[in-house]
């Protein structure tokens, strides 16, 4: 009896011990429905891409014009949160059941999914369909482009990060938007004085935090640093204007120059967004598509023309052409290699008709966004224009348009960059740690 | 003396425990045992074998031998995650465990309130962990949140952005999201223990005090001992509420082995590694479980001697 009675408790304790195992692997396979449909042969092609204003209202739209237009084939789109999309869309594809049509930001990740054969392959067809070639920027084919081939079809808009400003608060306080970058040390202490943070930051999204270090690097260092990294040469991050940029952000944030407690705020919740509307903080790096957050969510506070915006400063002595910009060259759009052939000419379909036709266009337009699409000049009218004429402006004279680097190197750098922004925002590393452990990473 | 006998409807009568132990019911596993191996085994083993391949969870899988092992331990990251997992586990049984006795005591004892009691304190955790993150961060957040709406200046703390404090307010959560849980497994447990032992201590002049520390600690130890296990080996997995509450942050300041398998799995593309530190949260729970077991001794003594 005592025998039978051991073996069953230890079973137990077994028990306890996998129900963690269980629960843990039950984190792996959260991954999608069969909605993938990979093996569907009928009309239907499926589409996944981000959830949220403004871009979703729009993304539908296209849908439902497609689908008005071709009744006898559909797409099904499904809509996710920006970053459970990243990591969902990647296990779909992982487990062979991607959609259709899957929605990306091109660069390092798009090279992952070349890397493993899942996404076809559109060069061919675009040197068939030169007029949908001709109707896109030519400069945003580059992160859809992996070893010269085409794999992703730019759509949507280009999205610089620029520099937000709160007028209102500039006027309150006496002061003028920042010239140089050291304008910005002299703002810093003006704007705590009167309680209002210099800037908002979403610290705990980290790629929010990466902005400012893709700005700071490129104004202090000039865009040869990010190149080299990008090509894979070794000790790349190895450089004393690397270090100096680096000790000057943490400068700011000893300098009490983010709002407080920023490493707790998050991108996806807007709250960064609403600090700059709502006053609390004067001044925000962010992605150009914040314009149409800060009017859907603001109240009036763009239409009484409470934003302000501008290229980010140059750094007094940095080596940088000030007319650089990074961001997003366009969002991306591939079709995957598991999808059956009749779902891939629906795909191509859309890809020819729908998302180059003049609706799509003045839809972009319309959420204040500067479309992937050429000829987009005439619709700048009305609220936005100004905003839209400038953002054109900066996406095209910028003589470095350089791609977000979360998005343009491999997910593994990626992630331990991110990582790596987040501890030195935190004041966890020191620029030398930073400069190592970024370095260790290089080419991977 | 004979006024003086309990209810008997709550003594149980230990030669009841020796029925139905006969090795004729062993079929009776088999339900539970196929479950396990299904999504217990059989995932464990794809784990193992993943630790040993290098994969970027999309292409193709390359058996790799050690590497992703020697990656995983080498990572200055892995003792960190496991102190940072280790202090959540500590840190949050000790606040956990006093509260729940205290509480399960005092719901044993209060009779009038006791059903509707117990509801109310069940609440919690009938919510998901992220539904319970979310709100917390936001009446947490110190520009949005209940310190800035109210004008309270000491919550107006940088609760999820300051490395200590984060850590404070994840333990904060998880004991209440999981206290009344516990309470109810110390209320049922108080409950089992005969009335006529509190009557024999008070004849023989026995406050409360001592009744508590002499006769009901003792009563409920097989109590705390499931619980706790319950409570370590639950910690190991503390996964969606760090995630949605702090993301591992500030820094790496709240990234346990469960995020961390996250990020190199999932983020990083790195399932061979992320394999490995699943590997090390089964053994360590496994550990962990059986450790606790043997803490409660053999099992076979019995608590009702002279009853």
């Amino acid at each position: 009896m005592f025998n039978s009675n051991f073996s069953r408790r230890n079973f137990l304790g077994l028990t306890a011990g996998a129900a963690g195992a269980a629960a843990l692997a039950a984190c792996g396979s959260s991954g999608p429905s069969d909605k993938g449909g990979s093996g569907s042969s009928s009309g239907s092609a499926s589409y996944w891409s981000l959830s949220g204003e403004p871009g979703q209202p729009i993304r539908q739209a296209a849908i439902d014009r497609f689908n008005k237009a071709n009744p006898d084939t559909k797409i099904a789109p499904e809509f996710f949160q920006n970053d459970a999309y990243k990591q969902k869309i990647k296990t779909a594809i992982g487990a062979g059941q991607a959609p259709t049509m899957i929605w990306g930001w091109g660069g390092g990740g798009l090279k992952s999914y070349v890397d493993a054969s899942a996404v076809v392959d559109l060069t061919d067809w675009l040197g068939q369909n030169a007029a949908v070639k001709d109707k896109i920027l030519t400069s945003s084919f580059g992160a859809g482009t992996v070893n010269g081939k085409v794999y992703a079809l730019p759509i949507e808009t280009v999205q610089p990060i620029v520099l937000f400003y709160n007028k209102k608060v500039f006027e309150k306080v006496g002061v003028q938007p920042p010239q140089s970058y050291g304008d910005i040390l002299d703002l810093i202490p003006k704007f705590n004085a009167k309680g209002i943070a210099p800037f908002s930051l979403a610290g705990q999204s980290r790629w929010t935090n990466m902005m400012w270090l893709e700005f700071m690097l490129d104004r202090q260092a000039g865009s040869e640093v990010f190149d080299n990294v990008f090509s894979g040469k070794a000790g790349s991050w190895s450089d004393p204007q690397v270090l100096e940029m680096l000790t000057k952000v943490q400068d700011l944030v000893k300098g009490k120059a983010f709002i407080n407690g920023f490493s707790s705020v998050t991108a996806d919740s807007n709250a960064d967004q609403a600090l700059l509307y709502t006053g609390k903080a004067a001044m925000m790096v962010h992605g150009s598509w914040s314009f149409g957050i800060q009017k859907a969510n603001g109240g009036d506070f763009v239409k009484s023309g409470g934003l302000g915006w501008m290229n980010f400063p140059p750094i007094d002595g940095g080596k940088g052409d000030p007319t650089n910009t990074v961001g997003n060259p366009g969002q991306y759009l591939s079709i995957s290699s598991k999808a059956s052939a009749a779902e891939q000419d629906i795909a191509k379909k859309f890809f020819s008709t729908t998302l180059v036709d003049d609706d799509e266009k003045a839809g972009w337009v319309k959420s204040g966004g500067v479309p992937v699409l050429k000829d987009a000049d005439s619709l700048y009218t009305g609220d936005d224009a100004q905003f839209l004429k400038d953002m054109a402006a900066i996406a095209s004279g910028a003589k470095t348009f350089a791609q977000s680097w979360d998005q343009a190197l491999s997910p593994t750098a990626a992630e331990t960059l991110l990582d790596n922004i987040a501890k030195l925002f935190q004041l966890q590393v020191t620029p030398q740690q930073w400069v190592d452990n970024m370095n260790a990473v290089i080419g991977k | 003396m004979t006024t003086l006998a309990p209810p008997a409807v709550r003594v149980q009568e230990p030669t009841t425990a020796k029925g139905g132990r006969s090795g004729s019911v062993v079929w009776m596993a088999i339900p539970a045992l196929l479950m396990f191996i299904a999504f217990g085994v059989i995932p464990l083993l794809g784990v193992l074998g993943l630790s040993f391949t290098t994969w970027d969870g999309i292409g193709d899988i390359h058996p790799s031998g050690l590497d992703s092992w020697t990656a995983t331990l080498k990572d200055p990251e892995l003792p960190h995650a496991i102190w940072v997992t280790f202090e959540i586990m500590a840190l949050s049984w000790l606040v956990q465990t006093p509260i729940s006795i205290l509480i399960g005591v005092f719901l044993a004892a209060f009779k009038k309130y006791r059903g509707f009691l117990a509801v109310l304190y069940f609440i919690p955790l009938l919510l998901s962990s992220a539904a319970i993150s979310i709100t917390y961060k936001a009446l947490l957040d110190p520009n949005f949140g209940l310190g800035a709406g109210f004008g309270v200046e000491w919550l107006k703390q940088d609760w999820l952005g300051d490395s200590k404090l984060a850590v404070g307010v994840l333990i904060f959560v998880v004991s209440w999201q999981y206290i009344p849980f516990h309470s109810l497994i110390y209320q049922g447990a108080v409950r089992q223990i005969p009335t006529s032992m509190y009557e024999a201590s008070m004849i023989d002049g026995a406050g409360r005090l001592r009744q508590f520390f002499s006769i009901t600690l003792p009563q409920i130890k097989y109590t705390i001992i499931t619980s706790s296990t319950l409570m370590v080996v639950g910690s190991l997995t503390f996964f969606d509420l760090i995630y949605v509450l702090t993301g591992g942050g500030p820094g790496n300041a709240t990234r346990a082995l469960a995020l961390q398998m996250y990020q190199k799995g999932f983020m990083a593309n790195l399932m061979g590694p992320a394999s490995c530190i699943a590997v090390i949260l089964v053994l360590a729970g496994v550990l962990l479980a059986q450790l606790l077991r043997r803490l409660g001794g053999r099992g076979d003594e019995s608590q009702m001697e002279g009853v």
